[in-house]
């Protein structure tokens, strides 16, 4: 059981979140002016990272408020967690990955 | 290849068992190949097999980052059906069915394919009418299934308490042709069968990249041994294929999740059948070993671990011990999990993609060690004549696109 901690109520068991999927997704502003593809690719295209994951977690049974984490999915350990509408905080070794 | 029967077994037997032959070679990756299928579990075996055998396609290279049969395969719980909802679905793990049913003839190997029936619990009205619609319209697709009341789960499976519990067992669907098969049998079988044809499984090999020419199209696979030729690559790798398609630029509408299972302490026969419950999360057979084989549905969040929470486990223990009450004291021996390719639809894609030359065979979720043979099959046919088997074309990437799911999601939502 992972220990996520909530930006709002401190470090609290996995049983009290509920996981809400790839974070930074944004709905489109303009839905009607998305051709096919590009509404597909919102709506069900995933980067499935094998490393760092940005995804969504809500304090069900706490606060209640959506946040996000960074999470990396071979060991599933929790690189830090941030607010909602936060950018994703870059990592140190994102540079290199990128150069990769 | 040797052949196996009662009569070799006894001639062996005469030698004490010396003269038995390795059952597949483990040859050195050629330069080039007609077809490079990249994952040697079940679905990428079986696909080279019938390309083999029904299409004449033999310089085929099955290249495995592991060993074979060490994924999904061999850590699935074997649950076998074709009940399913839609006449897409039900066509394509249908014609699998037909297919465990002649697969160890058809293989030499046993895959101790055992139609033993699985037995799908109601516990509410919802599951009653839906479990009703999925008898009817699996009937008019020529598909057995069949309603139980409570009482006649009972005397099917006489195990179960159908006593007062927080979701009372109601009824159930039957299917008496679903059942279990050997897992690692499946993998070694048609491991064997492809060998003998002259396809080339490389193990501890694994695929780093995917090299594109000019016009796009595929040339071959970078490996952990080196570049290998092939101007068509099957892509079969499960929880992995997003990692894949990656590095040929092309996304898809996946998401790896682990998947649990966990066996008891081995024990003499005591369940017949295999039941499954979706609304209570949970499932259980006992395999011919003794253990009960338990698993229920995906962890919450995608991983890539390959192990997954124990509170996810006890939740499905909970479940067991309200079903199958007679179970509470048997200790469980072994719990572990794989990584399951997940489409928002909860069906597979077989199917082209945007790369010439490029195949993908992924998307079975928790649920494609059933559809092993038919998978294999109409993935074959489609490399081999660049375009679908009519079955499996339904089951392509365009149809999220188009808006042409097959939302079997909403009528089974657990792993099976
Ligand atoms: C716990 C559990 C229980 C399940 N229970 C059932 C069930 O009861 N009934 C059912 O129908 N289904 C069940 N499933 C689902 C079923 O196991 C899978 O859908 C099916 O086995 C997938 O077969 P496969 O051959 O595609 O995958 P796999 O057997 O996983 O084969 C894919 C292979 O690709 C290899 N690979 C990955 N990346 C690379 C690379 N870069 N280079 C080379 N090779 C690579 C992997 O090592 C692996 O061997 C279960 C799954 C799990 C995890
Ligand atoms: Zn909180």
């Amino acid at each position: 059981m992972l220990l996520i901690t909530c930006p709002h109520c401190g470090p609290r068991a996995e049983l009290e979140f509920s996981y809400g999927g790839e974070a930074h997704i944004a709905r489109p502003i303009d839905p009607t002016g998305l051709d096919d593809e590009a509404w597909a690719t919102f709506l069900y295209k995933r980067s499935n990272p094998k490393g760092v994951h940005a995804e969504r977690w809500r304090h069900l049974h706490g606060c209640g408020r959506f946040f996000n984490v960074l999470r990396d999915t071979i060991s599933d350990t929790i690189v830090t967690t941030y607010p909602a509408g936060q950018p994703r905080p870059a990592l140190p070794s994102d540079g290199k990955e990128n150069a990769r | 290849m040797q052949n196996y029967s009662a009569f070799s077994l006894f001639k062996q037997a005469l030698g004490g068992h010396a003269g038995w032959q390795k059952q597949w070679r483990s040859p050195e990756p050629k330069a080039e190949y007609d077809v490079i299928i990249v994952g040697a579990g079940g679905h990428g075996l079986a696909t080279a097999h019938y390309l083999a055998k029904e299409h004449g396609i033999t310089n085929v290279a099955v290249v495995e980052k592991g060993w074979l049969g060490g994924g999904n395969t061999g850590r699935n719980t074997t649950i076998i059906r074709s009940n399913y909802l839609f006449d897409e679905s039900a066509a394509l793990y249908e014609h699998a069915l037909k297919l465990w049913e002649g697969l160890s003839q058809d293989l030499n190997y046993n895959v101790m394919y055992s139609p033993r029936g699985v037995l799908m619990l109601a516990h509410n009205i919802h599951d009653v009418q839906s479990f009703k619609r999925h008898v009817h319209a699996n009937r008019l697709n020529g598909i057995d299934n069949e309603w139980l009341s409570a009482e006649e789960c009972k005397e099917f499976c006489p195990p179960l308490n159908i006593g007062a519990m927080r979701y009372p067992i109601l009824g159930g669907a039957l299917q008496r042709r679903g059942g279990t098969a050997r897992h690692d049998a499946v993998a070694w079988g048609y491991a064997r069968a492809a060998d003998a044809r002259g396809v080339d499984i490389i193990e501890n090999c694994e695929v780093t990249g995917i090299r594109r020419g000019v016009n796009g199209a595929v040339e071959g696979v970078e490996t952990s041994r080196g570049f290998i030729r092939a101007k068509k690559v099957g892509v079969s790798a499960a929880g992995h294929t997003s990692v894949i398609m990656d590095m040929a630029g092309v996304r898809l509408p996946l998401e790896s999740y682990p998947l649990q299972a966990l066996v008891s302490e081995p024990v003499k026969p005591a369940f017949p059948c295999v039941v499954m419950s979706n609304t209570i999360h949970a499932y259980i057979s006992q395999s011919d070993k003794g253990e009960m084989v338990i698993g229920a549905g995906t962890d919450a969040y995608t991983s890539y671990s390959q192990r997954g929470a124990l509170h996810i486990a006890s939740h499905t223990l909970d479940a067991i011990c309200e079903l199958v009450p007679m179970f509470r004291r048997l200790r469980m021996l072994r719990n572990w999990g794989g990584i399951v390719d997940v489409t928002p639809d909860r069906s597979p894609i077989i199917a082209k993609t945007p790369v010439p030359g490029l195949y993908v065979n992924c998307g079975w979720g928790t649920g494609g060690f059933k559809a092993t043979p038919g998978s294999g099959n109409v993935f074959a046919w489609t490399i081999a004549r660049d375009e679908p088997h009519k079955i499996n074309a339904p089951f392509t990437i365009e149809r999220f696109r188009d808006g042409i799911l097959i939302d079997e999601a909403a009528a089974a939502a657990v792993a099976h």
